[in-house]
């Protein structure tokens, strides 16, 4: 009984995020027949057309809610790539509408794949659900593969520390983590820097409790002054591909400098994005 | 009669229903002579067997007797009902006898059956991991320390006597129709427990697939470490649902101590520890194995599942 139930939620869903996707419908349908397995999944438990039915309520909100606008995005090349971008809002919705922007407004339209936190796959549920929508366990192993099998990888190299700025230090990137670079120069991946505005006010928050988030298990526990994100109006910039030459096992402060180069490019694309908006809400 | 025709391959754990079907691959090409505590009832006529515990000194008889070209040990205990210090003993002491004797009889291979089961399931691992991952299982399950004590054994037997090729087997899980191990018993459950919103990719060999692996390391120049996969990934719940079972899902905070206090009253055969392997992911890389003996597996993946059920289904 329940099993058909949420069969029947699922068609559900995926009828509602066709319905949004608007004339994009049959490009995405043809997306979601790319299974492989037996089973309907791929080896890493990947199922497009679960991700199409899971995708309806970001869909909606891309849509609807943040009423996202993309900018560039014909300038992610086609086979593997990091879209490296600012993270900020105290919940990744910045990821899922990178992703859904990927699927709507890029053509073809293509599956992002996240890197997850560890702390995500011991969440019941949730493990489930990333892991179908193509969602994967962050390890440098997984980041690896996926980007030798073609994949677009989305990187928040600013991590925890990022998503849970503070109200006065939107827009300032805080520190970029090194992983990525180390990856990129080993598999020759380009790397497109991407801006998003509005994600940064969504949920301004003034205090982080971050001792008491661990006693619960959370990385972090941002206070905000709403209890759902503010519809505010996203932005998304696309910056030109970059590619980087180099010894992946270089010291930390010679990957560092490359690590600015992008950090420095997804500054400016936040910049032009600040210079250009009018509102914050629309 | 040549040499050639008089050289012998020691097989360990041989009355084993994997035995049995390692035996049923091998005794038509090679001379087997079996090293087992359990008699090996309906053995083919021309297999010896040596009916003795591998710990015990009489157990070099057979390398004095014979001359060995290969020993494939497998006599490894996996029974969770057996006193941990009984099922330490003949793990690690039965494998160093083995490896010694391989070392003092100047046997030019051998091949130990570990298993994947030894890096372990857990939230941080990569959905793929390769022969050089961490072995980890006992981390979460101290029960599996004799598992990994077997494998590590072995690796450094790999090192310390290259000129004998050594081959150390990590195979998926092992399921089949005479098989009696934790995933093939789970899996023949009407109602098995599956941990509510936790459905981990799963991988599995057919036993007949594991056997034949067996055969193929004995190939030679053969040497190292190998994750063995069978016909690839699938969900634990699409595993069950080609089965025709009807999983009860439990909240994982419940699930532990519940079957923690149905197994200390013998109402459950499974360590409450095993429930990670339904929870979690423990999958391995198995392309080195691939390309090195140019693996296919013989079982579709429906057969694979189908078997636990008998051959009968399977077909």
């Amino acid at each position: 009984m329940l099993e058909r139930w949420s069969e029947e939620l699922r068609q559900k869903m995926r009828g509602l995020t066709l319905e949004l996707a608007g004339d994009r419908a049959p490009a995405l349908e043809a997306m979601a027949r790319r299974t492989d397995g037996e089973f309907g999944v791929d080896p890493f438990g990947f199922d497009p057309d679960y991700a199409l039915a899971a995708m309806a309520p970001f869909a909606w909100l891309y849509k609807n809610y943040f009423r996202v606008e993309v900018h560039g995005i014909e300038k992610v090349p086609s086979g593997r790539v990091f879209l490296v971008a600012n993270h900020a809002g105290q919940i990744p919705i910045d990821g899922t509408m990178l992703g859904v922007a990927m699927l709507l407004d890029h053509d073809p339209p293509r599956l992002v794949r996240a890197m997850t936190e560890k702390w995500a796959a011991s969440l019941p549920y949730v493990s489930t659900i990333f892991a179908r929508a193509g969602q994967i366990v962050g390890t440098p192993e997984n980041c690896r593969r996926l980007l030798q099998m073609g994949e677009a990888v989305m990187v928040f190299p600013e991590g925890v520390p990022g998503i849970s700025k503070l109200w006065p230090e939107r827009y300032h990137l805080k520190s970029f983590g090194l992983g990525f670079m180390r990856l990129a120069l080993e598999t020759q991946t380009p790397i497109v820097p991407v801006g998003i505005i509005g994600s940064e006010e969504q949920a301004p928050a003034l205090l982080n409790l971050r001792s008491v988030g661990k006693l619960i298990g959370f990385p972090a526990l941002p206070v905000t002054i709403t209890p759902i994100p503010l519809p505010t109006k996203y932005r998304i910039y696309f910056g030109d591909p970059l590619t980087f030459s180099g010894n992946a096992d270089d010291e930390d402060t010679e990957l560092d400098k490359k690590v600015r180069v992008v950090k420095t490019a997804v500054q400016g694309l936040l910049q032009q994005g600040l210079e250009e908006r009018e509102h914050v809400f629309w | 009669m040549s040499t050639e025709s008089r050289q012998v391959v020691v097989v360990t754990g041989i009355s084993g229903n994997l035995g049995r079907s390692l035996t049923k691959q091998l005794h038509r090409t090679e001379r087997i002579v079996g090293l087992d505590r359990r008699p090996f009832a309906g053995a083919p006529k021309d297999v010896e067997l040596f009916q003795l515990d591998l710990r015990k000194k009489k157990a070099e008889d057979v390398f004095r007797i014979h001359e060995v070209k290969a020993v494939i040990h497998m006599g490894i205990m996996h029974d969770p009902r057996m006193s941990a210090e009984e099922h330490h003993s003949f793990n690690v002491v039965g494998t160093t006898r083995i490896l010694d004797a391989v070392a003092k009889y100047g046997v030019k291979k051998v091949v130990v059956l570990s298993s994947a089961n030894v890096y372990g399931p857990s939230p941080d691992n990569s959905n793929f991991l390769t022969e050089d991952a961490p072995l980890m299982a006992a981390s979460r399950f101290s029960g599996v320390r004799d598992l990994i004590e077997v494998d590590m054994l072995a690796h450094g037997f790999f090192w310390r006597h290259p000129d004998i090729e050594t081959v150390i087997l990590r195979p998926v899980h092992i399921v089949g129709p005479t098989i009696r191990n934790a995933p093939s018993n789970y899996l023949r459950l009407r109602h098995p427990w599956v941990l509510a919103g936790f459905d981990p990719m799963i991988q599995l060999i057919h036993q007949d697939d594991a056997a034949r692996a067996m055969v193929e390391a004995l190939r030679p120049g053969l040497r190292g470490v190998y994750n063995v996969v069978g016909p690839g990934e699938v969900p634990l719940s699409a595993v069950l649902r080609e089965l025709g079972r009807t999983p009860i899902p439990v909240p994982h905070p419940l699930a532990r101590p519940l079957l923690a206090t149905l197994f200390r009253y013998r109402l459950a055969n499974f360590p409450p520890p095993e429930l990670d392997h339904i929870q979690f992911l423990c999958m391995v890389d198995g392309s080195r194995w691939r390309s090195d003996v140019g693996w296919e597996p013989q079982h579709s993946m429906k057969d694979t599942i189908r078997s636990v059920d008998g051959e009968r289904a399977a077909a």
